[in-house]
Formats: structure tokens, sequence, C-alpha cells
């Protein structure tokens, strides 16, 4: 099955309760995934076609106000068009999913992979101090496992998260297993377990005595202050229990590749050529981008040479690695843009050329 | 002074039960307090405190959330009909409003607005139409008439230089999916009567699963329009009822 279909599956098993999109390409077969199946008539779940990316989000934020397992998937233009919205989620602390098929950049650019938005989903991607969950599937298999991982964690933090796959994932045909049917949650379940959505008063069977409001909007600088507080504590709990990250040969490695996604696998071939040639190569492939393992890069900093990241970009998680590493030993960055992709083989000449020397 | 009883007989008129005891933000004269009145009334009456959720815009009437006591969702600039929209449509026994301005529902979010409309959202959309953005401190709308003085058309509003203005209710009186549209006033009690009937006629439409309804209030907003609150009710009369006319412009409710 195609990554982007199994997106489409995931969300009918794990229990979603709404789905609305816009077409773009390359993740278009989301939508028409469910269409096909017509979920409404089996677990209830809303699937509408929106009239943009725009109204898509605003559809999400009204959903996800009532406390409803909610999503939207897009590709690169389509997510800046959601930014807003994603602001406004993050301000009123709502839980749903994003998935974000990335093409290349910027402009309407081409529908070819790419990582160019790393930055847009890791630092916030709109205004105002707030971050995303942020996870990337390197196959078929975690498209499908990371779209219910995405659900719980936004439910527990009550933030948005997002699925930063790109073209490649959404395309790529592979093995899936799927999980069971998860059912989706009554209307008396979740007055109990989301007391805050604005359900109407009456939805807990006795009747709220005031009115829930969602809003992220707070004229006192002083209030505003402690809510922007609160949600930094928030995000240091994220990056204290929710870091997710694969390590391949890092344990007596003397060069590290930091990639994600779809680079992350190209970067597990140039290990094993890089091991027949007798160079100690090791791969750490971030799972959650935000939180980023910060911690795991700062230790595995402590012993091996240096560090090449390696994105389909021009250099922008690079940046968080040297943070982490924080001057301890030169770090690199090798990309492609435009839709291009690296093999194996430029990788390891990319590494040798610029640290091992 | 002496404490004067009031018996149950002698009552002829109480602050709705829906509505909070916060200060109201409005500008004395403004129509929005009026409106919300009515709206906390006819959601009482129809029996639906329990089971509504409604949608406030930016703008002045971001804040209705204060005043009537029901579940509220604050939306984006504009968004407020695509929010209802996913609201209504996974809550459908809910009943589902939005509560916008001129420049929420005619400028910046026109394309939700006519888009929730052709779906046909089982949702009201109560659209008050003042000509001017109150909030921001008094620049032109999207409804703004010609001629008239705005912080941004200080000169008065010129076709050649600012467009014209339009009337988006005769717009989505067009749609299949929308089954009444209604232009009313708050400006007199006898318009506030009908204003009353309308949003009742609305909301049990939407209850119905009837399609989308539309209530514009041609309002009042005599802070922007720099006049007295009566003024501001005769200048209301003089020219934004022949441009904006009140009364029925689609009905086709069963």
């Amino acid at each position: 099955m195609k990554g982007n279909e199994v997106i489409a599956h995931a969300a009918i098993h794990c229990g979603c309760d709404g789905y609305f999109g816009y077409p773009i390409t390359p993740q278009s077969e989301v939508m028409e995934t469910l269409m096909e199946e017509k979920p409404w008539e089996t677990t209830g779940m809303v699937v509408l076609q929106a009239e943009s990316e725009t109204a898509s989000i605003n559809m999400v934020y009204g959903g996800a106000c009532t406390g409803k397992r909610v999503m939207t998937s897009s590709s690169s233009p389509g997510v800046s068009l959601m930014s807003e919205g994603m602001s406004y989620l993050a301000g009123a602390e709502l839980p749903c999913v994003i998935v974000n098929c990335q093409r290349g950049g910027p402009g309407l650019g081409t529908i070819q992979p790419s990582q160019g938005d790393y930055f847009q989903a890791c630092k916030g991607g709109a205004h105002g101090d707030f971050h995303l969950i942020v996870l990337a599937p390197n196959s078929v298999q975690e498209m499908y496992d990371h779209v219910g991982m995405a659900f719980d964690l936004a439910f527990k933090y009550r933030n948005p998260a997002m699925i930063l796959a790109d073209g490649a994932i959404g395309q790529m045909m592979e093995k899936v297993v799927f999980g069971p049917q998860k059912p989706r949650r009554t209307d008396e379940q979740l007055a109990k377990e989301e007391p805050w959505a604005a359900t109407g008063k009456g939805a807990d069977g006795k009747g709220r005595k005031k009115g829930n409001i969602i809003t992220s909007l707070e004229l006192k600088s002083e209030v505003m202050e402690v809510i922007n507080q609160r949600l930094q504590a928030k995000y240091r709990a994220m990056e204290e229990n929710e870091v997710l990250y694969e390590a391949i040969e890092c344990d007596d490695a003397d060069y590290v590749i930091v990639a994600f996604g779809s680079s992350a696998r190209i970067c597990s071939a140039t290990v094993e050529m890089a091991r027949a040639e007798g160079i100690k190569l090791g791969l750490l492939r971030p799972i959650t981008l935000y939180p980023f393992p910060t911690k795991v890069i700062a230790d595995l900093a402590k012993r091996v040479k240096g560090f090449l990241s390696v994105e389909l970009n021009a250099g922008q998680m690079v940046e968080d690695v040297r943070l982490a590493v924080n001057g301890a030993v030169p770090v690199e960055h090798y990309g492609r843009q435009g839709g291009m992709i690296f093999g194996p083989e430029e990788i390891l000449e990319a590494l040798k050329k610029k640290l091992i020397k | 002074m002496e404490k004067v009883e009031i018996k149950q007989e002698n009552l002829v008129y109480a602050k709705p039960r829906l509505i909070k005891d916060n200060v109201m933000h409005y500008c004395p004269g403004c129509s929005h307090g009026t409106l919300h009145k009515l709206v906390a009334e006819v959601i009482d009456e129809l029996g639906m405190e329990d089971k509504t959720i409604a949608v406030s815009p930016v703008g002045c009437s971001v804040f209705a959330y204060n005043y009537i006591d029901v579940d509220w969702i604050q939306a984006a600039h504009g968004r407020a009909l695509a929010c209802a929209t996913a609201a209504k449509r996974l809550h459908p026994e809910s009943l589902v409003f939005t509560y916008q301005g001129d420049g929420d529902m005619s400028a910046i979010g026109t394309a939700e607005t006519i888009h929730a409309a052709a779906r046909g959202e089982n949702v009201v959309a109560i659209y008050v139409n003042n000509a001017i953005y109150g909030m921001t401190g008094g620049q032109m709308a999207p409804t703004t008439l010609l001629g008239m003085k705005t912080a941004t058309t200080p000169y008065g509003r010129d076709p050649r230089l600012n467009g014209y203005p339009y009337k988006i209710a005769e717009m989505m009186a067009h749609l299949d999916g929308v089954s009444y549209v209604t232009r009313q006033s708050v400006h007199t009690p006898a318009n506030v009567r009908k204003t009353k009937k309308a949003l009742e006629k609305a909301f049990k439409n939407s209850l119905n699963k009837g399609g989308f309804s539309l209530v514009e209030v041609v309002a009042t907003c005599n802070s922007g329009w720099k006049q007295t609150p009566v003024a501001s009710n005769e200048w209301l009369e003089q020219n934004m009822l022949p441009f904006y006319p009140l009364g029925d412009i689609k009905d086709t409710i069963k």
C-alpha cells in the first residue's frame, strides 16, 4: 500500500472522528482513500473536502474545540496556508493531527519530495511562541503507526501534532500491518474525558453550570504571560518525556550521520557501505523532530569525531544538531534540494570529504 | 430613596437567564447588546441551553462569550463558519451558530462564508452589519456606504479608490444550500421584535436540518460613526436602510 493510503486507514482504525482536507499533490490519496472507504457508514467518522487549506485547518480547529479526534493532511504550500490555524490550535491548547507530505519549495516549487519544511514544522511555523509535536516516519508502516501515536500525544498534551512525511514516503508502496479497529469515543466518554471541550453544557448528562469557552485571546498581559509559561512548561515536559529516536551502529561509531524520514532510509545503506570499507559510521534517526533528541546527540558528541546531518534541504536540522553538540566536534551538512534525492554513495563521499579528509 | 418591592404581577422585563453578569464592553448605544439579549432569549425559549455550540468572530463581538452563557468557540478572523461546519457535523443534534461582523463575514471570511452556505450546512450565521470596523478604531468595511467617512476613508468612500459596498446576503440567497436569508435591525422596539422572530425561525430551521440560514442585522456603531446613539438610529434609517433594505430575502423553509 501507498504511504498516503495507510494514513487514511490508520485514521479510521484509531477511532478518528473527522478528517477535513483539500487536495494537493503529493498527498491527495489520503482523502481519496477515505472517500472510497466511506467510514461514515462504518465508524461514523466525518470526512469533508473543504474549499481550501485555510478552511480545512479551521474545521479541524472547530472540531478540536468540541473534543473530537480530528485531523487534516496536506503538502508544503497547503501547510503554509494552515499556519495561522496551527498557531490558534496551539494557543487555545487543542489536540489534533496534521500530516505534511512535503514537496520541494519555496513557492509552488515542485511536487517531488523534500524536507524543506523542517524549520516550519519544528520552530512553530506561525506567529507566537509555540511548538507542534513533530513525528517523522521513514516507512509506510510508520506512516500507519504514527497516526495513532500522534493522536495520543496530541491529547496527552492538548497540543497539535504533525506527521512530517515527504512525497517519497507518501507515494512509496510497502507492506503494512494494520492494527485493530478501535471504536470512536461515545459522546458520554468524550464529556467525561474532555471536560474542557465546547460540546454544549449538557454533554455530561447533568448540565454544567457555566459554558466552556475555547479561545486563544487574552488581553491582560499579566495573564497572557502566565498562559505562555504554561505552554512552555508543557514543551519542557515533552522534551523530558517524549523523545523518540533510532540509533543504528552508533555504539562504536567514530562518525554519526543524523537523518530523518526518507533521508534516513538512504543513509542506512551508507552506513553499510562505510562499514564494509572499515569506516565506523553510525546513524541516528530522530523519530520525534520536536522534541528533538538533543541529549542523545550531546552524549554521542563526547566520544565521536564528527556528525553529518543529511537532509533534503539546504541545512535546517543541522542547526539543532550543532546546538546539541555545542562545539565539541565538527558538525557538517549534506543535502539536495528541489526534489532531487541523494544516493548512499554520494553521502559517503560527502562524509569523507567534509569530515574524514 | 425608598426601596420599592417589585411584585411578580408588576414585572414586565427581566435580564434574560442566559445573559451573564459581566459588565459589557460595548459602547452605550451599540446594537450588539440588544442583539445578544435576543440571542440569549431565543436559545432559552427553544430549550437549547445545554445543546448550543456558539462561534464568536474577531471584531467587537469576539467577547460575545463573556455575555451569553453557553459553550463557545472563538474562531480566527473570518473562519467562524469553517469552525461551525465541523462542530455541527461532529455534533449533529446541537444548535450551532456563528455571530460575525461585516469584516469577519464579508471581507476576510468571504470564502468560508460562501462555501459553508453553498454546502447547505445546518447552521445559522448572525451577521452584524454596521458598515465599519469598530474594534480596530473605525476603518472602512466592505459594507461602508459610498461617501461615508471612516479612519481609512477620511474624505469619504470613493468607488474609484475604494470600490463599492456589496450585499453578501443577496449573494448568498442565490445558493441552493441556503434556505433562509433575512435582513433585520434593532433600532426600534418593533424591529427588535421582528429580529427575535427571525432568529427563532433560523434556529428552528437549523435544528430541523433545513439548510443554511443567514440573519443579517443592520446595526449602529455610534462610536465609529461619531454620532450620539439617537442620531445613529436616525442615520441608520436615513442612510443604511435605503441601501440595505429590511425584510426576508429568501425563504424556502418547508
